[in-house]
């Protein structure tokens, strides 16, 4: 397999083309299913390179594969070429798998879409970039895909382009992710200038010998990138809005793969990290565990399903940081995983939801699914206890992991991710209280329309957005194309911690596997067993008391104490992105309209300025010539006397 | 011209290739301009035969190029003027070599793109004739036959947008003639200086290379103040800030061809000038004046970007966008580096292609629907998806997308100029962030939503139209995934370039740290 790296993204680039061009001729469902077959035959790749990598003895797993030549200039020499290590191969692994299973979902939820064809252009486009992300040897593959990701995702926000509100997420998207990507470029500068070269295994032969104000610069602006592509603070606000794209797009860019980029970049740029300045991972940790709690406080007042679910993704990338600041990258790798899994299940179960109610997204308008969705509900309620840090599920294990090495770091750290463990336990117990439990709060019929109708306008003018309008609702369960991934999801959420289990060594399986790719700054953590062990109980009974408080509200129905817990401040998301709009859209236009007023007035004026006092000066000089010959002879007569009188004057002197 | 050609026939025992890629359209265009003016379908497939034709021996100067060579090639002499020595002296190197071939594509397809609505004649035998003196300033060996091509491309793009422009077409005409004639006077008087001083009472020549070799002729200050004078007339062709506002006027009023050879080839004469008449004329003075240079660069990146961003008419927004990116260019040029010097004339050859491409599809909405302005159009993605299509991989190749050609020549721009101007590369950077807000913005607002009644009935794209942005959108993909090709032929002419600032200036390209791996 050492040779067919190259087809781990070249399946679905081929997908890509061929649907491209014959996609609509194809037409529905085929199209879609030749796109899960692409991804699939990927991902398939990937588990050969991985038994091969596998198989090989620890200092042996880096296989690289070199197709041409991209950029060589004078002493650049970028190829496209592939580096296949435990780092990438795991990356690989579950954006493959989660891929291929949201593609077959997909099949299911785009039904009827009259660009569905279209849909899986982009996605399979999306795998692609995505896999070059993680499969390129050098910064500028990386680069490459970063930007097709990025595109990507812009394409797929805005899938329904006509509603207008979905191109402003999409173009909000692309252009937030832009101000990350300078930094991404300024690195790369700064790396070429410094290393000579931006190909990983330069990079990591070469770092030691980094100055330390270099790898910081370096650091801090991959930071600044990845705090674009991973929605932190203070770049987040556009992965709220890409919840207008399509919930499959959610679920697999949004959620599982394309935002966790900046993890990973951090993540291979490691050795460089390590030999920065003491205040770059105190930075990152810092950036991380308050994006944590800042997106889990508003998590809480959220009513819409998928907005809870993104800022839910924020607060867990915001986990991810937090690991990284604290030099435990594996725990990042690690939570990256499991949080891929459930975090993808319970978009594909609100997904499933928003399906079976006729495209109702809000939760106040939902509730008692769970006997008319059975599938749906009980893969999502595993998903809820997974994300809640609740054992055995996955999410408890890799939570657990970064809240111990934040602990190492510093125990404020520690209780900011406590903090936020109980909040997301809440908030996400909310969520399947008020889906799942409790009483049905939409109609069947016509009835009771009247009073429907009010607690809509009420409910419109809290949120507005999401009014559909009044119309029966009939929530069902959805189609086996769309339960099979769920229950294949809920498995992974289920025992997707075993990939690194505390109790013996031998156990932890991510620990040895990543090893290599990390040990220049993968921290060793320095706490007691037992301490690890209260650290555990206490972080359990942090997510117990969660879910035991909203179950107090939620379950009871208590809309008096739920509105005091879901306060308005909190609801727009501590005002940070309308403050953010109002600015570019009040001081930032006025500034661009003064400078296209000053290129109308001030340098166009002064040309036409000196246009116009040219014509003016030549109109005057004109008047000389006015035709009449009696008017000439004068002049000439004039200019003789001159001559005359010059040359006399020679003559006398 | 018949005895020229006779006597070149007579110099050179192989065929004067270079001759005739520059004189084909320039017979094209006395042979148009002789068809009866009743035969409008004639004049039109004999212009676009000539211009396939030129084209096809611009390919062929691809297939004759030795990649390897630094020098020039496929020289042409024939000595025009005695004294002042004055040749008709033609060659080609990595620089030009890709301008040329650019031309020999647009032309065609800005011809078979955008035809006109009225006096099909005169509008060919013109555009011919432009492109005749396009490839002559790209060839020229000899400043003052440089000169003579710089300023006869004037004369044919005054009459092309005065007679088939837009509403305030004359406005238009008149200042960028002008304007552009005004910051040639200045560089005919550092010709004729340059020639003279040079020659130190000895014989007087204008051939560049014997004025370009031997350095130190001239006093520093003399040569700088000569290099200036060259300076402002490629800085108003180019454009550069603040001398810029001839440009959307220009852009705005001028038919749909005139605009795509105008941003696609005819700013490349002040950008190539830089290249030619600037760092290998004056490498000196270049150097001295590379600080100021960079800075007007970048200013105009961030400028042009952000005047872009407030436009309300698509086809100046594209115009300011030209701004931005040659804003780019003039930063890799006088960065003086391997990489800036290399992206930058790639650059120029992208920007051909990508704004050529914008300008042609800008045209086409105004065919549709008879207006410019943003505000007026909304939703045309849904009557037609392929022409959105179309235009997305333009516009993200004018983004700078990885994997399409934008990326490859802003990036190399960048890093090259990162070592010799590292604060001003970093400011550049941020027209990467501006130029994804005016597009991504302008887009929207064109193309998503849903569609009023006007826009409603917009046209899908013709099998005609797609076939000629096929070429294009081949193009800004091929550059983008596989540039080698490309950078290989540039790449020994700017080793030399760079050499001969090195050897003629203070100015030292910067080493990179050793790179363990390069061998490999």
């Amino acid at each position: 397999m050492e040779h067919l790296i190259w087809l781990i993204p070249a399946l679905p680039l081929a997908g890509f083309a061929f649907l491209l061009f014959f996609g609509k001729r194809l037409g529905e469902p085929l199209a879609g299913w030749l796109a899960t077959a692409a991804v699939g035959g990927s991902f398939l790749a990937t588990v050969g390179v991985f038994v091969t990598l596998h198989g090989k003895g620890e200092e042996h797993r880096q296989l690289t594969q070199s197709l041409f030549d991209w950029i060589p200039v004078g002493g650049l020499h970028v190829d496209v070429g592939f580096l296949a290590d435990p780092l990438s191969i795991t990356m690989c692994l579950f954006v493959t798998g989660i891929a291929a299973l949201i593609h077959l979902y997909a099949i299911g939820y785009m039904h009827g879409d009259p660009r569905f064809s279209k849909f899986f252009v982009y996605l399979n486009l999306f795998v692609f970039s995505m896999l070059m992300l993680v499969l390129g040897d050098n910064l500028l593959i990386t680069f490459l895909g970063w930007e097709g990701v990025g595109a990507c995702s812009y394409f797929l926000i805005s899938f329904w382009h006509e509603i207008d509100a979905n191109a402003s997420a999409g173009k909000k998207a692309f252009v937030t992710n832009r101000i990350g990507d300078f930094g991404f470029m300024v690195a790369i500068f700064f790396t070429f200038q410094a290393l000579g070269t931006v190909s990983y295994t330069g990079i990591v032969s070469g770092s030691p010998h980094l100055a330390t104000s270099t790898a910081t610069v370096i650091a801090a602006m991959l930071f600044l990138g990845a705090c674009g592509k991973s929605a932190q603070l203070p770049l987040f606000v556009w992965l709220p809005d890409a919840m207008a794209g399509p919930t499959p797009v959610s679920a697999l860019i949004h959620a599982a793969t394309m935002v966790t980029a900046g993890v990973y970049l951090l993540t291979r740029m490691n050795p460089v990290i390590a030999v920065s300045a003491s205040w770059i991972p105190w930075l990152i940790a810092i950036i991380g565990a308050a994006t944590a709690l800042f997106a889990a406080t508003i998590a809480v007042a959220q009513n819409d399903i998928k907005k809870v679910l993104a800022y839910s993704t924020i607060s867990q990338l915001g986990y991810m940081f937090l690991a990284v600041g604290s030099g435990a990258y594996v725990a990042a790798i690690f939570h990256m995983v499991t949080h891929a899994f459930f975090k993808a299940l319970l978009f594909l179960g609100s997904g499933s939801v928003i399906h079976g109610m006729g495209d109702e997204q809000d939760m106040r308008r939902m509730g008692a699914l769970r006997k008319l969705m059975p599938i749906t509900a009980v893969t999502f309620i595993i998903g809820w206890l997974a994300i809640a840090g609740v054992p055995p599920f996955a999410g408890f294990w890799s939570k657990d992991e970064i809240l111990l090495f934040a602990y190492d770091k510093s125990p404020v750290l520690w209780f900011v991710g406590l903090v936020t463990a109980l909040l997301t336990a809440f908030y996400m117990s909310r969520q399947v209280f008020l889906v799942f439990f409790g009483k049905p709060r939409w109609s069947t019929d016509a009835t009771s329309e009247a009073e429907q109708s009010a607690a809509e306008v009420a409910a419109d003018a809290d949120e507005g957005g999401h009014g559909h309008g009044h119309r029966e609702v009939h929530p069902h369960e959805s189609p086996w194309l769309m339960t099979l991934p769920l229950v294949l999801l809920s498995g992974l959420a289920l025992v997707g911690g075993a990939l690194n289990l505390p109790f013996l060594a031998r156990l932890k399986f991510l620990d040895s596997w990543l090893e290599p790719v990390v040990h220049l700054g993968e921290h060793r953590e320095t706490v007691g067993s037992g301490m690890t062990v209260g650290l555990a109980i206490l972080a359990t009974v942090g997510a117990l008391v969660g879910i035991a408080i909203a179950a107090s509200i939620y379950l009871r129905d208590r809309r008096d104490v739920a509105e005091k817990v879901e306060q308005p401040v909190l609801a727009r998301g501590w005002y940070y992105d309308s403050s953010i709009s109002a600015f570019m859209g009040g001081p930032g236009r006025k500034a661009f309209d003064a400078i296209a007023w000053f290129d109308r007035t001030v340098i166009d004026g002064a040309v036409r300025n000196v246009a116009t006092g040219v014509r003016e000066t030549s109109g005057k000089v004109r008047l000389v010539q006015t035709g009449y010959v009696r008017n000439y002879a004068v002049g000439v007569a004039l200019g003789a006397v001159v001559i005359a009188a010059f040359v006399l004057s020679k003559a006398v002197s | 011209m018949s005895a020229l050609l006779a006597a070149e026939g007579a110099a050179s025992p192989s065929f004067p290739i270079l001759s005739a890629v520059v004189l084909t359209p320039a017979i094209g265009a006395i042979v148009v301009a002789l068809i009866s003016k009743r035969r409008p379908e004639v004049a039109k497939q004999a212009a676009v035969l000539f211009a396939v034709f030129t084209g096809a021996l611009t390919i062929g100067v691809l297939a004759l190029f030795k990649t390897h060579g630094a020098a020039f090639q496929m020289l042409d002499h024939v000595r025009w003027i005695k004294d002042p020595e004055i040749s008709w002296s033609l060659g080609i190197d990595g620089i030009s070599l890709w301008l040329v071939v650019l031309t020999g594509i647009l032309f065609p397809i800005a011809m078979l793109g955008a035809p006109p609505h009225h006096d099909e004649k005169s509008f060919y035998a013109w555009l011919l004739l432009l492109e005749a003196g396009c490839l002559g300033a790209f060839l020229a060996l000899d400043v003052f036959l440089f000169f003579v091509f710089f300023e006869i491309v004037l004369v044919p793009m005054y009459f092309l947008i005065s007679g088939w422009g837009y509403d305030e077409r004359k406005y238009a005409a008149t200042k960028f003639f002008l304007y552009t004639m005004f910051g040639s006077a200045f560089m005919l008087v550092g010709a004729v200086s340059l020639a003279y001083l040079h020659a130190k009472g000895g014989p007087v020549t204008f051939d560049l290379r014997v004025l370009a070799e031997h350095q130190g002729v001239l006093a520093k200050t003399t040569e700088r103040w000569i290099f200036v004078s060259f300076a402002i007339a490629f800085a108003v062709k180019v454009p550069i800030f603040p001398l810029h506002t001839w440009l959307p006027d220009a852009h705005t009023q001028a038919p749909t061809a005139g605009s795509v050879i105008l941003a696609g080839v005819m700013l490349k004469l002040g950008t190539y000038g830089f290249l030619r008449y600037g760092l290998y004329l004056f490498p000196e003075a270049s150097a001295w004046a590379a600080p100021g240079m960079v800075t007007l660069g970048v200013i105009g990146i961030v400028y042009g970007a952000i005047c872009a961003t407030m436009q309300k008419d698509l086809k100046r927004l594209v115009a300011y966008s030209s701004v931005a990116h040659l804003g780019f260019i003039v930063l890799g040029t006088f960065a003086i580096t391997q990489q800036g010097l290399e992206g930058s004339v790639l650059q120029m050859v992208n920007h051909g292609v990508s704004t050529g491409a914008l300008f042609l599809l800008v045209g086409m909405i105004y065919d549709r629907r008879h207006t410019r302005e943003i505000a007026k159009l909304k939703g045309l993605q849904k009557p037609a998806p392929i022409f959105a299509a179309v235009f997305t991989v333009v516009m993200l190749s004018s983004i700078g997308l990885p994997g399409l050609n934008g990326f490859v020549g802003e990036f190399l721009i960048l890093v090259g100029s990162f070592l010799t101007q590292r604060w001003w590369a970093v400011v550049a950077v941020t027209g990467v962030i501006l130029a994804a807000l005016y597009l991504l913005w302008a887009y929207q607002r064109v193309f998503h939503g849903e569609p009023d009644a006007d826009n409603a009935t917009f046209r899908e794209l013709k099998l005609t139209e797609g076939l000629v942005m096929a070429p294009l959108i081949g193009l800004i993909v091929f550059m983008g995934v596989y540039p080698k090709p490309v950078l290989d032929r540039i790449e020994p002419a700017v080793t030399r370039l760079v050499h001969h600032v090195e050897s003629n200036s203070d100015h030292r390209e910067p080493r990179v740290a050793h790179d363990a791996e390069r061998g490999k």
